[in-house]
């Protein structure tokens, strides 16, 4: 279990576990009990998204998007099958659809209606994916959003906002930042953060 | 249902708040409620239409308060107390009352990696045509539904053009109420913000819309 100093229970100091805590626990106990659940099971789930299954996933993609125009275009075709050819499968990734960055388009996902992501591509959402505000408010006022991102776009970029109500799952393929010519594809993935795949950043450029 | 869930277009949320660094979890109990609600899900209980629908019936206070994976164990008991597979005396004490009931399926840990690369597609095949062609002016329903829906609240009586055929889909206002799958076809349909906001900006918002919410338009 990674400890992180980012704990916010106040109830959840020295060895005292809050109610909900408590709560979670007598649960899965139960559930054992009753044959449901397997706790070895429970423990591989959190480890693939503990540590096999995150953004630098997507990252791959989107420098082989950029390097490979072969691949950028199977990208845009079949998204489902050109993110499976490298692996990435699977639980929330079924239906993949790539949205590419454009010097007119910028484009930016959010799920309304719960909170839908791209697991295979990403992991799981971060918390401000998942947020009153952001779900609130990517739709009516996504420039807003992204100034508290630190995204502020050029005239003349128009953004599209994608509210994931299926299973469509979106992945954001930023643009190429200038200068990284002679990259390599994997010192290129290192550019691609969480954010520009979920359109609420830019790729980084590089040093 | 017109439930809590339904969040496009509020304001009143404050701003959005992103974590440098942030870890997957914030607190030790978060791995555990992830994956018990994965894990029942495996079972075969119930599909994640019917999920989301428990998720979205919580009260509306309980539901803007809580946190991410605080709602969804809620959710979860709600689950499993409706379908008799616990009773609300067990989760309270964390102990077995009454005998478990039968599930389709207990995944063991060597089950879980494959169980996760095959996922759960949704698209499934339909005798239906389309509708509706990519180009196409389409007009979301004004419908206010008391189940489960997938078209928010801010969409409804706007007017839009279809940009992408999804093929046909699992319909969740059907499959949320243990009504089958009733494939349906599935769209991404294009709005301005003019259009759903009533300002002037070059923006739009795209929406994946299964055509009973849609109906033609000029």
């Amino acid at each position: 279990m990674p400890h992180d100093g980012h704990h916010h229970d106040h109830d959840d100091e020295g060895s005292e576990l809050s109610p909900l805590a408590l709560r979670v626990k007598a649960l899965e106990s139960l559930l054992v009990e009753k044959g449901y659940v397997d706790p070895a099971a429970l423990d591989v789930m959190i480890e693939t998204y503990e540590t096999k299954i995150g953004p630098r996933n997507g990252a791959r993609v989107v420098a082989r998007a950029w390097t490979d125009s072969a691949f950028a275009d199977w990208l845009k075709r079949d998204a489902t099958a050109a993110i499976g050819s490298m692996g990435y499968e699977g639980r929330q990734g079924e239906h993949m659809v790539a949205l590419f960055n454009t010097p007119e388009t910028h484009n930016m996902v959010v799920c309304t209606l719960c909170s839908c992501y791209p697991w295979p591509v990403l992991g799981l959402p971060p918390v401000w994916y998942k947020s009153m505000p952001y779900r609130s408010r990517a739709v009516i006022e996504p420039r807003e959003v992204l100034k508290e991102f630190g995204v502020s776009l050029p005239e003349g970029k128009d953004v599209r906002v994608w509210d994931s109500t299926a299973e469509i799952r979106y992945l954001v393929i930023p643009e190429r930042p200038e200068g990284t010519g002679g990259m390599s594809e994997e010192d290129l993935a290192n550019l691609v953060t969480r954010d520009s795949m979920i359109g609420t950043g830019v790729a980084k450029s590089p040093a | 249902m017109n439930g809590p869930h339904d969040m496009g277009g509020f304001t009143g949320f404050g701003p959005v708040i992103p974590e440098a660094g942030e870890p997957v979890w914030h607190h030790d109990w978060e791995p555990r409620a992830f994956a018990l609600v994965l894990a029942m899900g495996m079972t075969g209980s119930w599909n994640i239409d019917m999920a989301r629908h428990a998720r979205e019936r919580q009260p509306a206070m309980t539901y803007w308060r809580s946190s991410y994976y605080e709602m969804r164990h809620y959710a979860l008991i709600l689950q499993l107390v409706e379908l008799g597979l616990i009773t609300a005396m067990e989760e309270e004490q964390g102990k077995m009352v009454v005998p478990p009931k039968p599930v389709k399926r207990v995944p063991t840990a060597a089950m879980i990696p494959g169980i996760l690369a095959s996922g759960g597609p949704a698209n499934r095949p339909s005798n239906r045509a389309a509708g509706f062609i990519t180009g196409a002016k389409v007009r979301a329903r004004n419908i206010n539904p008391s189940g489960h829906t997938r078209l928010p609240r801010y969409a409804r009586g706007k007017l839009g053009e279809v940009i992408a055929v999804h093929g046909t889909h699992v319909f969740p206002d059907s499959n949320a109420h243990g009504k089958g799958e009733d494939p349906q076809w599935l769209y991404t349909v294009r709005f301005t913000a003019r259009e759903l906001w009533g300002k002037e900006s070059p923006d739009s918002v795209c929406i994946d819309l299964w055509e009973p919410y849609l109906e033609a338009a000029q």
